[in-house]
């Protein structure tokens, strides 16, 4: 019973979103049956297709399993923004100090790195990069919220801010070659490059942007799992999010569960870095995640705060994304926003029909 | 820095606080009444967009501020209805609130306008008045609502009811306090006043609307409203206070270092922030939010 009404309530939230936004569609003049079927029948057609699809679902797979992490500890993360921000800068700075000379924008060679280290130990370096950055970010609401008991809401939405200011005063002034017109780091040396699927799989274009990321980000999935539901340490944070005070009284800390999870989310969050910056741009470049942070938390009541709904969600959400593009050239007066538009009215169907409130979250000062 | 500059500087920081007074004291009437307010910010766009549109397509800005007030009270009603009725978490759909808005102006406009991205510019004599050096009525307005502000929240009863209903709901209904309408309407207000904020963006500090062009303002009015203590008074004094670090940015961001750099202004950007931060954590007298924020109200049977 309990799973029917699991999988049921998101399956309603999406299906009257599609209701409401084919109303918004009629009313504003267009097909609706048309508009849904461009957004739905783009993403998996070709190989190059179904490459664009799982590249967009990488990031959100990671943010989405962030956001259900805190969720499951009765914490919302609003801050997978800012973490994954200063993750892959922090990313881009491994790679580009230990990368070696590379070729900058300008066709110049140029080495802005301290030593040269073979690709076998700068991308795992990298890679723990991102997940350190991310968690450290992650980690200061949640020891602000259980040291001094104020909301990790606010604090998140404020470190948000504080996060983009600083990694793109440091791009300006530090890590920006000279005369680029674009806010962006210099490149990353090979050595920290991942390779990307095309690599692997016949007939799949090079210019597609998907990296061995998304492997990892199934990888994280299984490991979520296993940590929330098989270890003693994901029993104690979900005790907390669950029931605070029966925790306590059980004899576990909520203070020291709320460090962990926020801990530990905004690390998922920063693994966004390894697809986007390892993977993809090979630098930092400011304005590169599409409200990834923001996005997580939808993938993340979508899917139920479970590993494999996150992983359905964030594919459900690349889609979309993929067929916005069809969307916008296709019609004649819809644009490619109706994706948001869908993504919203999704949100809200899901926070309405949950009745999530009803589960204890843990208070604090707003 | 010169005297003209400062007085440049003031009038700047006025200006950039204005949309910030009327957001913030919108959310101050929804958090006090029990109800947080996340969706400060679409709200804003709400009110931004439906200002920018009624008053290119009338030529009349008062019409196009009262239209953005009314959609703005419109979409609360929607926030309202996920929050009060639905019991839905009220910072989960107050985000899914500034998504839509995110959106949904993008596709109207790309509809009627031919342009997702902004609408069509509106002629200079149709925005807003100012006075004197460039001191807009919108701004007039927002100093004038605070001591109105004010007044109803400390010295009617229909104030004394709302922050009754967010201390502590139950005793308020025991009371006969209709809490459920109360909090509806406050939701409502909240929605009129940041959208009256939104639309001065739009039709009074430029000359129409862009695809999200708060940029994060109804947060930033939420962290004011925060460090005012959910008060009116020192809501418009915070509200100067990141209007003035706003427009220090903006001022210092021209000027250039001996080296030739320019002033790293990322430093004054974030102050608000942090102070916010340090505030909520209690390191500068207590932050006391009203008790029962963020709480939906069942009524006992």
């Amino acid at each position: 019973m309990k799973i029917i009404r699991e999988i049921l309530s998101p399956l309603i939230a999406v299906l009257a979103a599609f209701i409401v936004g084919g109303i918004i569609v009629w009313l504003i003049g267009d097909n609706p049956f048309n508009t849904f079927y461009l957004l739905l029948s783009n993403s998996f057609g070709s190989l190059k297709d179904v490459g664009y699809t799982l590249s967009y679902a990488t990031p959100l797979i990671f943010t989405g399993l962030a956001v259900a992490v805190a969720f499951r500890c009765g914490l919302l993360n609003i801050g997978a923004e800012g973490q994954l921000y200063v993750a892959a800068f922090a990313t881009a700075w491994v790679g580009i100090m230990f990368g070696g000379t590379v070729v900058n924008i300008f066709g110049k060679e140029e080495n802005w790195s301290l030593m040269s280290l073979p690709a076998i130990i700068l991308v795992p370096l990298c890679i723990l990069t991102a997940i350190v950055a991310g968690g450290i970010w992650g980690m200061i609401p949640g020891i602000l919220k259980a040291k001094f008991g104020s909301h990790e809401v606010i604090n998140t939405i404020m470190l948000n801010f504080i996060a983009i200011a600083l990694v793109s005063y440091l791009t300006q002034y530090y890590y920006k070659i000279p005369g680029d017109a674009i806010l962006q780091t210099a490149e990353i040396g090979e050595a920290a490059q991942i390779p990307r699927i095309s690599q692997f799989i016949p007939g799949m274009p090079d210019f597609v942007p998907l990296s061995i990321a998304f492997l990892i980000a199934i990888l994280m999935c299984v490991l979520v799992y296993i940590f929330l539901w098989k270890t003693k340490w994901g029993y104690e944070l979900r005790a907390v999010g669950e029931n605070p005070s029966a925790a306590e009284y059980g004899g576990i800390s909520p203070q020291k569960q709320i460090i962990i999870a926020m801990t530990i989310s905004g690390a998922l969050a920063g693994m966004v870095a390894i697809g986007e910056v390892l993977g993809y741009r090979h630098r930092y470049y400011d304005g590169f995640s599409a409200e990834w942070g923001f996005l997580g938390i939808a993938v993340a009541l979508l899917g139920r705060n479970h590993p494999l709904g996150v992983f359905i969600a964030a594919l459900f959400f690349a889609v979309l994304q993929r067929g916005e593009i069809f969307v916008d050239a296709f019609t004649p007066k819809i644009s490619k926003d109706i994706g948001w538009v869908l993504q919203a009215i999704i949100i809200l169907f899901v926070a309405c029909l949950q009745m999530y409130s009803k589960t204890t979250r843990t208070k604090g000062k707003i | 820095m010169n005297e003209i500059s400062i007085f440049a500087l003031i009038f700047s920081a006025i200006r950039l606080a204005t949309p910030l007074i009327f957001a913030a004291l919108g959310g101050m009437f929804s958090e006090r009444s029990g109800v947080i307010n996340i969706a400060l910010e679409g709200l804003m766009l709400a009110g931004a967009f439906t200002g920018a549109v009624i008053t290119y397509e009338a030529g009349n800005p008062y019409l196009g501020l009262l239209a953005g007030m009314v959609a703005g009270a419109a979409l609360a009603f929607v926030y309202a209805i996920a929050c009060i009725k639905f019991q839905a978490d009220q910072v989960v759909s107050g985000m899914a609130i500034n998504f839509l808005m995110i959106g949904l102006p993008a596709v109207i406009s790309g509809a009627i306008y031919d342009s997702s991205g902004s609408t069509p510019q509106i002629d200079k004599v149709y925005l807003l008045p100012e006075f004197f050096n460039r001191l807009s009525l919108a701004s007039i307005l927002a100093f004038a609502l605070v001591p109105v502000c004010w007044y109803v929240l400390y010295k009617t009863p229909f104030g004394l009811r709302l922050r009754a209903t967010g201390e502590n709901p139950a005793a308020a209904d025991a009371a006969g306090v209709k809490v459920i309408k109360l909090r509806y309407f406050a939701v409502v207000l909240s929605g009129v006043l940041a959208a009256a904020g939104g639309a001065y963006l739009s039709i009074g500090q430029s000359s129409l609307f862009t695809r999200n062009m708060t940029a994060g303002r109804g947060y930033i009015a939420l962290a004011a409203l925060i460090l005012a203590k959910w008060r009116p008074v020192p809501v418009l004094l915070a509200c100067l206070f990141f209007g003035l670090t706003e427009a220090l940015t903006i001022q210092l961001g021209n000027i250039k270092l001996p080296s030739g750099e320019n002033v790293p202004i990322q430093f004054i950007q974030i102050i608000p922030y942090v102070l916010t931060i340090i505030v909520l954590a209690g390191f500068i007298g207590l932050s006391r939010a009203p008790k029962a924020l963020g709480v939906p109200y069942r009524k006992e049977k």
